[in-house]
């Protein structure tokens, strides 16, 4: 297998360029933290973009901040954090569950796998916070797209186009992000005691009250090896005085029924983090592990159908909408249980499973991302085909023909 | 401004169309008459004119499904339209064009406060699906200032800001689903009440894509709990300098308000003129800064903002005691386009981002440019997120003026992107930046772009003529000349 390693925008553009010519597909790998994501390729050249590394401009005040994409995450946010700011989508880095815990992940990885943390339901996706890119697409050909500034409607949209796309319709070679102040003070309010269906109602009531909820999750009992009883998670950011009226009222609107505890700075980010990297399912490896999104009300009552239907353990994040499940013993990985129950009994479920991990053989046996209507499979189809005719870029990470 | 030119074949055969239009919509929902279709001859960018062929008001998915394929089987094209509001001449009819319009799509089809979304048809009225939800202490928080006219469709469709779009985001970042008919007559899903769209985020694509790519027919949007409580700042700066770095050092102190607006001395002076909330009438530039929150936050925060603005030199402080006097804060603000369409017969409203930093020299060229084309400028500027909205004064009815007037418009347009930012930030860029794509973008990163749209409709029959300076065919742009055999790089560092 032959490695491309381009040091700059032209030697990018040279490796596409020569893969396209000699028809061999790439694939495309940064800090390679994620490579075990998505459907297995088998591809006769690897692009390693690990040298288009480097923080290109960041002006704190004009809340921008430009990089070359294989920039590794943690450079970027001690960089914020020397100025009070953060990616305020909170990158998962999911580097221990995938058995790689000296890889690096990048800036344009996270953004190519649109992946977001608990803040999701607050501040938005990676897509949110993705402003505009330079790239090299499947047709060897350099291009841009948004611009420097968070606020922009000139022409499509094409940002949110490539996050998510998993590195199947171009090679990013810079990325503008949008950051924001961190918050000067966090505290966690914890409830336990809470059956899913309590869990479920606590979560929808805390999101419905103006109290600006930053984060939510639920650990239900036994069914995460961490947790003995159910536990809901609710976190508050903002000014000290705010954190502290909002605790309060938190407290008394919502827990009269259970008891509480208050985790503040610290013991507050080794949860989140630890929600954020999926730790409660950690050590788990030989599970299938799978990442659900379905509307927030509806969480709880998916993770305790799941684990009705299969051997599963499960909790959620970003208020119910996340459903994080770890299967044993299912031939399809649980993938058939998963997709039924997310179409639900009346068929008008929304919502979608990612086989986060599995083995190679599941992971192309079964479909690894939910799988569409045939009008948007064809439709997405024909997107591949724009950006990527020769299907020279992940061919097959997310469907099978394309 | 040139649209593409009209197909003969299809002006001969408007009868027939009509006819075959009727058994799709029956009723009133084919408007043929020349005055009724008067009505639907622009948008909101009205020095554009056009009759459009004939109008039709579908109210069912099943008949805008059914216009789509029959226009695309007879090669007609289709202008889709929801209030009419653009301001870049999105919804610009063409003569030999069907303009579809959104309107009787105008019903709410659930609430679900427990997911916090609501499901609208597109012809909501963005301020309806506030008021929809408002007795339970929800919203919807992107507010255009033309909220109680806009539809959400078109908000999707031009992915719409409003003055809280720096903590609340732009549509984008408020939409979760959305159902579009596709120029074949598809009907598809994209996302739904869950967060984040399955597969390639289609949804992020349509949103802001102008009408170009589909028929949004149904919208699924994220409602907010109100905040708490709100007060608003309004404070003064002799110098625009002073301003331009009084809200840098906000936003650097960590502080995000719920809005950051900036007026300058012409603007302060037609909104005081109109409204009289005692605007301070004797300073170059004006903020008003809302604070929202709980009470305790807002304090704390107002504290915060009200040192820095004296540290900028800030000339009169003034902090609203009650929602009335918030609001009457803001009413200026809010009124500014019609405070300025009083002290001018016609006004031009521009819509370009800079890098905030360089506002004061942004200003200051504008003065310059002002001279030069001999035609005043007011400025409102949406300060937080860079977004400028200059409004050009001039009257239509001297000859030459309107030429002017948008001569002007691309040169501050032209300095917004020389300067690093954009050609539009909220508005759009239809017809009226179209041909100024090129500053912003090369042949290649259009080419890019309009594969996309070949990918949604390859016969370009989805509103033609706006956006992209060039109508392409899709065969010629999918065309790729690949040298086979070969390794043409042979410097390329390999491993
Ligand atoms: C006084 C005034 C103030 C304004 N203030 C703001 C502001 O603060 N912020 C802001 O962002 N904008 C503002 N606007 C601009 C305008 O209101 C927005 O762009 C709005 O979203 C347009 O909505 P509409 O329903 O009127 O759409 P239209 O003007 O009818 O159409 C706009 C575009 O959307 C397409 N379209 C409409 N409906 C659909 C549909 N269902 N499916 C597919 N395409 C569709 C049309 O083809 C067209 O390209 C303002 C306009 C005015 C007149």
């Amino acid at each position: 297998m032959t490695r491309f390693s381009p040091a700059d925008l032209k030697e990018l553009h040279d490796a596409v360029g020569e893969a396209l010519a000699a028809d061999e597909p790439l694939e495309l790998v940064a800090g390679g933290s994620k490579r075990d994501l998505g459907r297995p390729m088998q591809t006769p050249r690897t692009l390693d973009l690990s040298r288009l590394s480097g923080i290109r401009s960041y002006e704190p005040s004009e809340l921008v901040l430009t990089a070359a994409a294989a920039t590794p995450l943690d450079e970027v946010q001690e960089l914020l954090a020397e100025s009070g700011q953060m990616l305020a989508f909170e990158p998962p880095e999911w580097r221990s569950l995938f058995g790689s815990p000296l890889s690096r992940p990048t800036l344009g990885g996270v953004l190519a796998c649109n992946l977001s943390g608990p803040r999701r339901i607050k501040a938005g996706a990676a897509r949110d916070h993705f402003l505009g890119f330079r790239a090299v697409s499947g047709r060897g050909e350099i291009f841009k797209s948004g611009g420097r500034v968070v606020k922009n409607v000139t022409g499509y949209d094409l940002s949110k186009l490539m996050a998510g796309s998993y590195g199947t319709l171009a090679a990013l070679e810079e990325v503008s992000v949008k950051v924001l102040p961190k918050p000067e003070h966090v505290a966690t309010v914890v409830l336990c005691g809470l059956d899913p269906a309590a869990a479920a109602q606590v979560m929808s009531r805390a999101l419905a009250l103006p109290h600006e909820v930053s984060a939510a999750a639920y650990l239900p009992a036994g069914s995460v090896p961490a947790a003995i009883v159910g536990i809901a998670a609710l976190r508050l950011e903002g000014p000290a005085p705010s954190v502290a009226f909002r605790r309060e009222r938190l407290i008394s609107e919502l827990s009269s029924e259970y008891e509480s505890t208050v985790l503040e700075d610290q013991a507050s980010a080794v949860l989140w983090r630890a929600v954020r990297e999926v730790e409660p399912l950690a050590g788990l490896n030989e599970r299938v592990l799978w990442r659900i999104s379905v509307a927030p009300a509806r969480g709880a009552e998916f993770g305790e159908a799941i684990a009705h239907s299969l051997d599963a353990l499960w909790y959620l994040d970003w208020g119910g909408g996340l459903v994080w499940v770890a299967v044993a013993g299912a031939e399809d990985g649980g993938a058939a249980v998963i997709r039924d129950a997310i179409r639900g009994a009346d068929g008008h479920g929304t919502g979608h499973a990612t086989l986060i991990r599995g083995s190679a053989a599941l992971r192309s046996g079964v479909a690894v991302f939910e799988p569409q209507t045939p009008s948007l499979a064809a439709l997405a189809a024909r997107v591949k085909d724009a950006f990527d005719p020769h299907h020279i870029l992940n061919p097959g990470r997310m469907a099978e023909r394309s | 401004m040139k649209m593409p030119t009209p197909d003969a074949a299809v002006l001969q055969r408007r009868a027939e169309i009509i006819a075959a239009l009727r058994q799709i919509v029956p009723g009133e929902g084919v408007i043929v008459s020349e005055t009724e279709r008067r009505v639907y001859e622009s948008d909101g960018l009205t020095a554009y004119r056009q009759l459009p062929m004939v109008v039709v008001l579908p109210s069912r998915v099943d008949q805008v499904a059914a216009v789509l394929s029959y226009c695309k089987e007879m090669g007609v094209k289709v202008v889709p339209r929801g209030a009419g509001t653009s301001l870049s001449g999105g919804a610009l009819p063409l003569a030999d064009g069907v303009l579809l319009g959104m309107a009787k799509f105008n019903r709410i089809l659930e609430i679900d406060y427990d997911n916090r979304c609501v499901i609208a048809q597109p012809g909501v009225t963005n301020l309806a699906l506030s008021q929809a939800v408002e007795q339970a202490g929800f919203y919807y928080a992107p507010d255009p200032s033309s909220q109680i006219a806009c539809t959400i469709g078109g908000n999707v469709a031009e992915n719409s800001g409003g003055v809280h779009c720096l903590k609340y985001g732009l549509t984008t970042n408020n939409i979760l689903g959305i159902e579009i008919v596709t120029m074949d007559g598809e009907v598809i899903r994209l996302g739904g009440k869950h967060f984040d769209a399955e597969g390639y985020d289609l949804l992020g694509v349509m949103t802001g894509s102008e009408g170009l790519l589909g028929v949004v027919t149904e919208v699924t949007v994220r409602i907010l709990p109100k905040p708490t409580a709100a007060r608003a700042m309004l404070i003064g700066f002799a110098k625009t300098e002073d301003a331009g770095e009084c809200v840098a050092a906000v936003i650097g102190a960590g502080i995000i308000p719920g809005g950051m607006e900036m007026m300058d001395r012409p603007a302060i002076h037609a909104a005081e003129a109109f409204v009289g909330v005692g605007y301070p009438l004797d300073v170059e530039a004006l903020l008003i800064v809302e604070l929202d929150g709980p009470p305790a936050e807002i304090d704390h925060l107002i504290g915060k903002v009200e040192r820095i603005a004296r540290d900028h030199h800030a000339t009169a402080i003034r902090i609203s005691r009650d929602d009335a006097e918030r609001l009457a804060f803001w009413s200026g603000r809010k009124a500014a386009f019609p405070a300025v369409g009083r002290i001018s017969p016609d006004y031009y409203c521009m819509d370009g981002t800079i890098p905030r930093g360089r506002l004061a020299q942004v200003l200051s060229r504008m003065r310059n440019l002002s001279e030069t084309h001999g035609l005043g400028v007011a400025n409102v500027f949406h300060a937080g997120d860079g977004n400028l909205h200059p409004l050009i004064l001039y009257d239509a009815n001297k000859p030459g003026e309107i030429e002017r007037a948008e001569a002007f418009g691309s040169d501050i347009l032209r300095l917004c992107v020389e300067v690093g930012g954009v050609l539009t930030g909220e508005h759009g860029v239809g017809v009226e930046k179209r041909d100024l794509m090129g500053t912003m973008f090369d042949e290649t990163d259009l080419a890019h772009q309009q594969r996309l749209k070949c990918a949604f409709d390859p016969e370009g029959l989805l509103n033609p003529g706006k956006v992209f300076p060039q109508l392409h065919r899709c065969a010629e742009l999918g065309r790729l000349h690949v040298h086979s055999g070969r390794l043409p790089f042979p410097d390329l560092p390999r491993f």
